[in-house]
Parts: structure tokens; sequence; C-alpha cells
């Protein structure tokens, strides 16, 4: 990788000179619209709420009953407000809207804060019988730091940091804090000394339904699992399995892409975040050993049925992706091309070709720019959480899609990114990438603050 | 969307700074070609915006006049509880809902009413509520906030306010649906309203239920509440006050927008969608919206007529330059089909038999149930045309129709 990286320099110097001329390097076509025709032009704290603009009138009706859904708060069983009770019996939120505020993401907590738009996932060494994480005698593979009346919280996860000191080439100091997990007053047995903790902030909500619609085959072809090619990058589907299919399938969606479809994802949310059975997982969540969980009282079998189900999926799979603001800016022009020549695009794949056999029609056949290639990359010792998913490493994570990242700040009050938040800024963000990002982010490092700028008003536009 | 649990943080690095320094050196005028070069419509405009301040301005100063006779009635009650006293006060309640339920269509573009951080209409208008939030409830005698003496040893103005929402957007502890729970209490019966005894606030020892004056001093604070965020609304919007100035200094076309935005928002998404698709999916009485008193059916016509007052430049008697007559300007048609859809809304709702549960939980086929499907599509057909006259006068409007 090191070798190529002189001649990326020397475009870049080259890029610096063009300002407003016209040129090769304007803004491609489509690019302003990076969720094709789903796209809706918005940049109120409601950007990331609103409905794929090409949907049907009619399935709007169907869309705003997910909305609500998604919105509302579930209600212990049993309740007089019978489709919304079933809370629980252990759980991490309410309602999908606690954390994904406003469809948007959740932020770190602070030390000493309750965890709300962060959650932990746990398991110890070896896996599960289909290939996933093995979870942890008495707590399963989620820990819950909620629990209704009479049922004991499984424990209260923490969080505190330590700030590491870095320097930009040009002599500009930087730190990042680092995060260290820990789980206080565990209800359910002492933790094994070998526990594995993955922590896992809320992610935007939006184009859910774009990713999904991608051919497989497209994001195959960009897979190159033993770095044949030589250029560092390795990129790795992750097969987890599929609930419904009953047996591995390409995973999308997680930051580990450990869930193959919005369905499946929404569904595990359901269960996993919120206690709520639904058609795809009917059991409640409760670990062995958890006797008053397994007492509890149910809200229904499943407690969200299949056609309010349906609606919320429909809901997760049609919101909307927001417009790109000043796409055709020298500035930003300038910061797209130094994030080509630093190689961020090598993983961040700008341009991506939806199929005709979308899930949802909004989907279908769009020229989109989610800025991912939903592979699996080695992103370092740093940002390692050492829990493996499925074909995931512990230090393996999916490219994550940018879209919508300039709008997080006006959506959800906060410039907090990467899978726990740990990054105060995109600045932190880029700066955490290491491993098969290494080379990319030293690249920043030897930007000049100019140049850096010039990234970020980039990053800032999508 | 609201949520008490995501508070913004102070930022480590704002990404405003960085579209601050997006010149637009390069791009062409995008208001080029606009329908707004016409001098003629920025001046109709002018006018309509004008009279739109107006229309508002005099819909809150009455339903802050409403929510101050809700208040004299609240405390004669209070003063000596009766069963006349307690229809008094409900029927105060009824009232100012008549008028609260016209100025919904002035939220949903960060006004007075819903701009954060303190985002009034949340703890003012917010539903459905978990009713054992507040005070007790068939089989948990002992339940909610007033009943609570341990850990609310004193009730006031500050608490209450911090208490709504505080678990959740259910957790609803103050507005117009915690005053309308205190008086009806919980809605029990098929066919009436909640049936709560006026005994509940009798203080010598003879009373119903526990906690009496509790329960007196809670809603007396919820009322004040309501009063005193009723006068900041009004005041907002008087002559001379800040917010006053700032939208009368908008450019009309932004004014528009704004008018238009709140008109299908209120039309679209929360009406057609939230308040009735919502309710007629899950057959819920607790989707709602005033299911203590039964008023649901007020509720929605009030809305939907206040959608119609502000295409029409109209509040009550109060009439002006409209948004109608600068749309028929330009598209007679468009102006007819929108007149006519608002009114058929308006009407559509007054065909919805009270109770509104009722009528969302009658069989398929039934007319209650048919009625309330026909409102909604009568709703999503005027929303549309709201975003016809969007695009005529060339404003980008994001509805969820």
């Amino acid at each position: 990788m090191t070798p190529v990286m002189p001649a990326r320099r020397l475009a870049l110097l080259a890029l610096a000179a063009l300002a407003c001329e016209p040129g090769p390097v304007g803004p491609e076509p489509g690019e302003e619209t990076p969720g094709g025709d789903t796209t809706v032009f918005d940049t109120t704290a409601n950007a990331f709420a609103l409905s794929a603009r090409n949907m049907s009138f009619d399935r709007r009706q169907r869309f705003v009953v997910g909305n609500s859904f998604f919105n509302k708060n579930w209600v212990e069983a049993p309740s007089s407000t019978a489709s919304r009770d079933g809370l629980g019996p252990t759980f991490h939120a309410r309602s999908c809207s606690t954390c994904h505020f406003k469809d948007g993401r959740g932020r770190a907590p602070a030390p000493g804060e309750d965890f709300v738009g962060l959650l932990l996932r746990v398991s110890v060494p070896g896996v599960d019988a289909h290939g996933g994480p093995n979870g942890v005698d008495g707590y399963g593979d989620q820990l819950q730091p909620l629990a209704i009346d009479g049922v004991p919280a499984e424990g209260a996860p923490r969080v505190t940091y330590v700030e590491r000191p870095g320097t930009f080439a040009d002599g500009t100091p930087y730190t990042l804090r680092a995060p260290t997990y820990t789980i206080a007053d565990p209800a359910y047995g002492p933790l094994p000394a070998d526990l594995e903790i993955s922590p896992r902030v809320a992610p935007a909500m939006i184009g859910m339904g774009l990713l999904a619609a991608i051919p497989e085959a497209d994001l195959l072809a960009r897979a190159d699992p033993d770095d044949a090619d030589g250029d560092g990058i390795s990129g790795r589907p992750n097969y987890p399995w599929d609930a419904r299919a009953g047996g591995p399938r390409l995973g999308r969606f997680g930051w580990k892409a450990n869930q193959p479809s919005v369905a499946q994802q929404t569904a595990g949310a359901f269960l996993g975040d919120m206690g709520i059975t639904s058609p795809l997982f009917e059991f409640q969540n409760c670990p062995e050993g958890q006797a008053q969980c397994a007492a509890a009282a149910a809200g229904g079998a499943p407690e969200i049925d299949a056609d309010l189900f349906a609606d919320v999926v429909l809901y997760a799979s049609t919101l909307a992706v927001p417009a790109r603001r000043g796409v055709d800016d020298p500035q930003i022009l300038r910061g797209k091309a130094l994030f080509t020549a630093a190689g961020c695009a090598d993983c961040h794949t700008p341009r991506h070709r939806t199929g005709p056999d979308a899930d949802v029609p909004e989907a279908a056949d769009q020229t989109i720019f989610p800025f991912t290639d939903l592979l699996l990359h080695d992103m370092g010792p740093g940002l390692a959480d050492g829990r493996p998913d499925f074909d995931a490493s512990g230090s393996e994570w999916r490219t994550a899609p940018l879209w919508g990242l300039g709008l997080v700040e006006t959506v959800n009050g906060h410039t907090e990114f990467l899978h726990d938040g740990r990054a105060r800024s995109l600045l932190e963000a880029v700066l955490w990438h290491d491993g098969e990002a290494g080379p990319a982010r030293d690249a920043v490092l030897e930007m000049t603050v100019e140049e850096r700028d010039d990234l970020l008003a980039f990053l800032a536009s999508l | 969307m609201l949520s008490a649990t995501a508070k913004p943080l102070p930022l480590a690095a704002p990404l405003a700074v960085f579209f601050a320094a997006l010149a637009p050196a390069c791009d062409s005028d995008p208001a080029a070609g606009s329908a707004w070069d016409d001098a003629e419509l920025r001046a109709r405009a002018a006018a309509v915006h004008e009279q739109y301040i107006h229309v508002v301005g005099a819909s809150y100063t009455d339903t802050r006049l409403a929510a101050e006779d809700l208040q004299a009635e609240v405390e004669a009650f209070l003063a000596a509880p009766s069963a006349d006293g307690l229809e008094a006060a409900k029927q105060a309640w009824l009232a100012a809902r008549e008028l609260y339920g016209q100025t919904e269509v002035y939220r949903f573009y960060g006004g007075p009413i819903d701009a954060e951080p303190d985002n009034i209409e949340g703890r003012l208008n917010s539903w459905p509520m978990d009713e054992v939030y507040v005070d007790y409830v068939e089989g948990d005698p002992d339940g909610g906030i007033i009943n609570d003496v341990a850990r609310y040893p004193a009730l006031d103005r500050d608490l209450l306010v911090d208490l709504n929402g505080a678990g959740g957007e259910d957790d609803i502890a103050t507005g117009w649906h915690a005053i309308e729970f205190l008086l009806w209490g919980q809605d029990l019966s098929a066919d009436g309203p909640g049936a709560r005894p006026f005994t509940d606030y009798v203080v010598d020892g003879t009373g119903s239920a526990s906690n009496q004056e509790r329960r007196g001093e809670y809603l007396r604070i919820v009322t004040e509440l309501v009063v005193a965020d009723m006068t900041r609304l009004a005041g907002d919007w008087a002559d001379g006050a800040k917010f006053h100035e700032e939208f009368a200094a908008l450019d009309p076309r932004d004014a528009l927008t704004k008018m238009l935005l709140g008109m299908g928002s209120l039309s679209g998404a929360e009406l057609a969608g939230e308040r009735m698709a919502v309710a007629y999916e899950t057959r819920e009485q607790e989707d709602e919206h005033s299911c203590f008193s039964d008023n649901t059916h007020r509720d929605l016509y009030t809305n939907a007529l206040g959608i119609e007052n502000v295409y029409l430049g109209r509040y009550g008697a109060l009439t002006g330059a409209s948004l109608a007559d600068l749309v028929a300007a330009r598209d007679p048609e468009l102006d007819a089909k929108l007149r006519t859809q608002l009114r058929a809304s308006v009407e559509a709702m007054a065909k919805i038999p009270p109770p509104f549960d009722r009528a969302i939980q009658a069989p398929d086929g039934d007319p209650a149930r048919v009625a309330v499907a026909d409102a909604i599509a009568a709703l999503k057909a005027q929303t549309a045309s709201i975003a016809e006259v969007a695009a005529l006068l060339d404003i980008t409007l994001n509805l969820e129709q």
C-alpha cells in the first residue's frame, strides 16, 4: 500500500490548483441524490425521518403506522394498550426511537452515565449452534441494563475514557479518547474472566432498503479475502445465520455485518433491545437461570403481530437518504478528490446500482452513493472489540455507510462517530482508522490543515 | 418523535463551521426563473403573510382566554368540590379545546409552539397518556405521582415539568390531557367518557380514593401551566414581541413555506397518519387523542377547521388576504379543488360518530368505521393538493401524505 502514496500525493497537489475551473473533477451525475429517487431534500432535524420520495400514496399509510410503532414506547404486559404491551422482561430501551432518536444516531455515554444509545453485546470464546457468538451463561449475548417490575436487570454497563495524544505531520496535536467498558452489579452470577464485550451504538436508519437491494454478486466482486491483489485491503463478506432461510446468508447490516436483512435486523432489535417477540423471533429472551424472566407475563404471541411488524420493516426499509449539499462547491470537490486519493474510497465504495428485485419497490434500480462496500475489514487493535461475530474476527468491522454523516449534528445534536461513538468529531473518526485503513489514515496525518479542512468539508456534505 | 433521553451534547467540533465555509462560488443562481420574480406574487404573498400573523395571534389569544376560564372553573371547583363544579370545569375544558384544536396547524415549522429546547407542545398536548403515571387506575389504587408521597413529598411546577416525558413518550405529567384525566378519570365505559367522582377532590375525610388534597394541588398546577404556556404563545405572536418581529421580517416565500408546511404536516403525517390511520389499524382505545372525555371527534374536527382557516386567511370572524386568493390568481382550478377538499375534510370529520374509540373498534364495513376511513381519504386528498400548491409556488415541501 505504502508505495502508491507518492503518486496519490502528487494528484492532490495538482488538484489544489483547480478551484473553479471546469474540469474532470466536477460532481458525478446523480451524486447530489445519494439515495437515487428515494432522496429527500431536507436539512432540518427531520432529515432522517422522511419516507422515500418515490413511495406511493398507499404505502405511505403503512409507513406512518410503522413510524408510530418505531416511536412509541412499549409497556409492560398485561396492559390496556394490547398492541403495544410486552416490554421486556429485560430490555435496553422502551422504543426504537429512544436510541435511534429522530431516526438518527445514538451517542456514547459519559463516564458514570446510564447507557441509552449504546449497548453491549457479550460472549465467551466459542460459537453457538449457528456459528454466531457464544452467549454468556446466565446473560445470553447482550447485556440488558433494564427490566420490568419484579425481574432483576442484568447489570449496569459503564465506560471510562483515557486520552491518547498524537500529532499531525505539520505538528498540530490531537487527542483521541479510548474507551474501556465494564459491567457493574451483575445480577445473574459473576461474569466470566474470558468475557468478550462489543459496544454497538445505534446507527442512523436511512437508506437500509437500498443497501439490501445491492446485488450480492456486486458486493462479492469487491471482496478480496486473502488480499490477492496485494493492495493491503482484504474485504471479507460475513455470513451470519438467516433465521427465515435456516442457513447462512451474506450479512449487510449491523456494525459487523451480522444481519442478513432489514427484517431480521428489525426482529433482532425488537427482541434483543426491547424484549418484544415477533413473527421472526417468537421466544422471549430469557437466558437459562433467569427464573423471574421466564415466569413473567407475555404481551401476546408474538408481541408484535405480523402486520405491524411488516409495517415497521417497511418503515425501516424506506427512510429516505437526504440529498447532499454543495456537491459542486470547489472546496468539497477538492475534499472528495483527497478522500479518493488517500484511499478512503477503496472501502467506502462511493457508488452502487441496486438491482431490480428489491424487497421494497422504492429501492429497485437506483444509482446510490452510500460510500460502503458492506464488507469486513481489519481495523487494527485500537478499534478491535476482540469479539468474533460469525465470520467477523475480533478486529474486523463492516465499512460503515457515510451517507447522511454531515446531518447527524443537526438531527441528533452531536458529532460522535464510529461503532461506539468514541470519536468526538469526523476527524477523530478518521484518525481512529488503523489496520487495513492505516495507510489512508497516514495520508490524512500528512495533509496540510487546508487539505484536512477540504476533506472534512466533503464529509460534512454527505 | 420526542425522546426525553436524547439531550443534545456540547459539541467537540461543530460541523456548522464547515458549512459556513461553503460559499456557492461556482453555483448558478438557484432562484433564476422562479415564480417569485413576479412582483405581483410577492405583493400578494406579503399580504397573505401579514394576515396569517393576525390569524395566529387572534387564535392563540382566544385560546389563552379560554384557558383562563378553565382555570377559574378549576379554582372554584377545588374551593368547594361538587358535581356541578366538576361539570362546569369539564365544560370549560371542552370549550378551550374547541379553540386549541384550531391552533395545531401552527406547529411543524419550529415556531413558538414547538421550537426546541422548550418544545411547549410536548408539555401542552402530549398523548396518548399512560394515566397510571399520574394517578390511580382500576387495579392500582396507589398508582401515580399523586399517590407517591414518599418519592414526591411536595408537588410543584418544576417537578411536574421535569417528570413530563421523563421515562419516555407516554409518561405524560402535564398539559391538556393530564387535566382531562384529572377531570374525567379513566375511560372504562364502552359508550361514555370517564366518570371520576367529584369526591376524589373532597378533603374533609369523606372523599373517595386517597390523597385528595394532592390531587387538587396537581390539577391546580397543571392548569396553571397550561395558562402560562398559552400566555407565552399568545405573547410571542403579539405585536412587538421578538418572535413576531422575526416572523414578520421573513421573506414572504419563507413565510408561505411555513404556512404550507404546517397545513400539510397536520393534514398528512399527523392527522391522516398518526392520529387516524394508526388508530384505525390498531383499533386501540389508547390511540385515541382525547380518550378520557371521548372528545376526539372534536379534536379532529377543529384540527381540520384550522387547516381550512389558514388557507382562507380566516379565524372566526376575522378575514383578509388569503392563500386561496393567491392560488386562484395563478391556478383557479387548483384553488377550487383545494377549497372543496378542505371543506370535505371538515365535513368528513363531523360525520365520525362519537365516541371515536367505538368507531375505530367497530367491524370493517360498519358505518362508523367507514366514516373514519372516509375522513382519512379526504385528508390524504387535500394533502396532495397542498403539495400541488407548494409546487405551484416553487416551494419544496417534504410531507408524509
